[in-house]
């Protein structure tokens, strides 16, 4: 489904990635773990299509077609969804408002009609209580004055709601407190298909003790380090990062290695 | 859906729908001779059948206005404007009283049916009785016509065009008309008062709310024609009516002069809601062609407790310079002013109020957001002040910029003036830009730039929004769009 071979990427011309590759098939779950510095949000970035990320040599294959090529809105439209680690705060848009133009503007790039008012506040309503959100937060400005949780809630209900074929989670669980990283988790756990492959993004194992993966990736220095099984998170748990270079040293010779 | 609103609506829907009116009407235009002298004023008073006080009023404003120089303190770069090479009137030849439809020149109906206004009378008597708004359609300078007077006659409230009012109902014009703005007032205001085309009339006696929402809508059609609107409306005591006021104009490759005049009278415990959605050509890509506004429009609370409100939405012109402003005169008198103005292109905005506080207890409010996209310039420019005797005078302003791209200006020219030290006055102002963060935000949510671009700049404007009439809200959501239109990406 998804296919990244020999990534690199730039950013501010420094080199994070450094030949990345990774294949993640459609229904799986693989988490990608790894110290600070070691290109997990460049990644995450890179596959949403942001600007300033610049590609200088690899692909990236989503089902069949070149990710790279794509604007940002057309990958959503095709299905690929970052729930960001920091969300976005914009005042005096409505979140209600924020996440219906959204689906719409998704539903129209796909060729379905737009949701009537009625479906899509049903539609709304029931997503957000699976999340435990509480409709007064939506009629708040989107992601102003939200706490950590709030707005990564919102994140999975926006993923829940755009129905993406692929999820990218970008430290989802960072600043949650237990309860909190539960809810989401169970949110992402209730997405997941066997038509949907997710990408979960993290720092720690904490997360992946509730969103179970099926392949865990360490990243170091911009590369796939080690690939294993839901165990291998356990195990870094135990060792730490150290083997993989907590810091980023010696990323600014290898630029030239690419 | 009753005739007059269809007709409301699609008005609406052409404002909205980009400038893609871009057609002129050949109708047989009465112009006067190009170029102003005292025989043009006199041309224009006998044309439209004016007594003598009023000629006299236009000759002394003429006289003045001959002594007086273009102002040249606002922000705004243009050739200089030959006042000479202008048409000063120009009216559709068939309106020399269309007592019914059979009377109107087919072409001028027409040109209503392009912009989608259904004229039929029996259509608009069809829908009087639902219909909430009514339009006085000013086709150039002279109004053609003016629907839902006799319903508004049966509450008391005259609504008419301003030439009908000076025939009609002499002694409140005589008594109102350049008693806001005076004929000496500015170089542009004084202008107008000697070759003021048409505009509308609105008078609410005492005690009466005004059934509907009072609406017309402007069209600059003949080529070369200053439009040159005078509007006046007066809520007597206890009054209250609420006036909206769009605008249209054809495409053009020569700029043309729109130099209005707009009085408000509030008198005691009275209350007028002014509303304005203004989207005229605002030139090329280029900066070419596009309309130069230079308007007038200041009310009076000269009543205890009386009450104006001008809200405004600034989308078009290529150069807008505009203060509306409240005298508050009345003890107790309040004076409210909401505008978006939003550039793009090569578009210059210099814009803003006065509130100016005479009586005791009065209070105002300020807030204005400007946007500013392209190569546009974007300043507000306001003044608030207190006199000796305005004691417990209270101001608060906020003003917001926004900008999107790197090649356009903000500016805040505020200026306050307390004479009495009992004055609260409280200024607020922010400018930022849209950042890269939030429109990506928006992309990887499958927005379009233009529609994130849209999403967030109506968020930005959402305080002021909030203050138009209904009708005008979604439809300005929508002229917000479609205004920054190629301002990203």
């Amino acid at each position: 489904m998804l296919e990244i071979k020999n990534l690199h990427v730039n950013v501010d011309g420094r080199e994070i990635l450094k030949g990345l590759d990774l294949t993640l098939p459609a229904g799986e779950v693989h988490a990608i773990m790894g110290p600070n510095g070691s290109g997990k949000s460049t990644l995450a970035y890179v596959l949403a299509g942001k600007q300033d990320y610049e590609v200088t040599a690899g692909s990236v294959t989503w089902k069949g077609e070149d990710l790279l090529a794509m604007a940002p809105s057309e990958r959503a439209a095709a299905g690929v969804f970052l729930a960001f680690q920091y969300p976005m705060e914009i005042p005096g848009v409505a979140t209600m408002t924020f996440l219906r133009t959204a689906v719409n503007a998704v539903r129209k790039a796909r060729g379905e009609p737009e949701l009537s008012t009625p479906d899509f506040l049903r539609l709304v309503r029931e997503k957000a209580k699976l999340l435990k959100i509480d409709p007064e937060m939506l009629k708040r400005p989107l992601n102003v004055g939200f706490s950590g949780g709030e707005k990564k809630r919102n994140e999975i209900l926006q993923m829940a709601l755009l129905e993406p074929a692929l999820c990218v989670l970008d430290e989802t669980d960072s600043g949650l407190d237990i309860d909190a990283v539960r809810i989401v988790a169970e949110g992402v756990n209730a997405l997941r298909s066997p038509d949907r492959a997710m990408l979960v993004i993290t720092h720690y194992q904490r997360l992946l003790d509730y969103i179970v993966p099926d392949r865990v990736h360490v990243l170091s220095d911009g590369r796939v380090a080690r690939s294993g099984g839901a165990e291998l998170a356990l195990e870094l748990e135990e060792s730490g990062y150290a083997e993989f270079g907590e810091a980023t040293r010696g990323e600014a010779k290898s630029g030239a290695a690419a | 859906m009753p005739a007059v609103q269809e007709t409301v609506a699609r008005v609406r829907e052409i404002d909205v729908d980009k400038y893609k009116y871009g057609f002129t009407t050949d109708i047989e235009s009465v112009r006067a001779p190009k170029g102003l002298n005292e025989e043009t004023v006199r041309f224009i008073s006998a044309k439209k059948g004016e007594p003598d006080w009023l000629l006299d009023w236009r000759l002394e404003a003429y006289r003045r206005w001959i002594t007086m120089q273009e102002p040249t303190w606002a922000n705004v770069v243009h050739p200089k404007i030959d006042f000479q090479d202008l048409y000063y009137y120009s009216a559709p030849k068939s309106t020399e009283g269309p007592k019914s439809l059979a009377d109107v020149d087919p072409e001028l109906l027409e040109t209503y049916a392009k912009l989608g206004i259904p004229l039929a009378e029996q259509k608009l008597l069809a829908g009087v009785k639902e219909s909430r708004v009514a339009v006085d359609a000013v086709f150039d300078s002279v109004s053609v016509v003016t629907t839902f007077k006799e319903e508004l006659a049966k509450a008391g409230v005259i609504f008419c065009s301003v030439s009908e009012a000076v025939k009609t109902h002499p002694e409140l014009v005589r008594k109102y008309l350049g008693s806001v703005v005076p004929i000496t007032d500015n170089f542009y205001a004084t202008l107008n008062s000697a070759v003021f085309s048409d505009g509308s009339f609105v008078y609410v006696p005492p005690g009466v709310r005004c059934p509907m929402e009072l609406s017309t809508y402007f069209r600059i059609n003949a080529e070369n024609t200053g439009q040159f609107e005078r509007t006046l409306i007066i809520a007597d005591k206890g009054a209250y009516v609420s006036y909206l006021e769009g605008c249209t104009a054809p495409m053009r490759d020569e700029n043309q002069l729109h130099a209005a005049v707009v009085e408000l009278v509030a008198l005691d415990d009275a209350e007028i809601k002014y509303s304005t959605v203004q989207n005229w050509y605002p030139g090329d890509k280029h900066g070419k062609g596009g309309i130069y506004n230079f308007v007038t429009k200041r009310g009076d609370c000269r009543g205890a407790r009386a009450k104006i409100s001008w809200t405004q939405v600034e989308t078009g012109s290529a150069i807008t310079w505009k203060y509306p402003s409240c005298i508050l005169r009345g003890d107790g008198s309040r004076g409210e002013f909401y505008s978006i103005a939003i550039s793009n292109g090569y578009q210059q905005v210099d814009s803003g109020t006065k509130m100016i506080h005479l009586g005791k207890d009065t209070s105002s409010r300020i807030i204005s957001k400007g946007i500013a996209a392209g190569h546009s310039n974007n300043t507000y420019r306001g003044l608030v002040s207190a006199h000796r005797r305005a004691s417990n005078a209270r101001n608060f302003t906020n003003c917001d910029s926004l900008l999107i791209g790197d090649k356009c200006g903000a500016h805040t020219v505020p200026y306050i003036e307390a004479k009495n030290a009992s004055a609260t006055f409280e200024h607020e102002a922010t400018t930022s830009k849209i950042s890269d963060d939030q429109l990506f935000y928006c992309l990887s949510r499958g927005l379009s730039a233009e529609e994130a671009v849209a999403l967030i700049v109506n968020g930005f404007v959402r305080d002021v929004l909030q203050h138009l009439p209904m009708e005008f809200m979604a439809e300005t959501q929508k002229l917000i769009g479609i205004s920054l239109e190629g301002s990203v990406g």
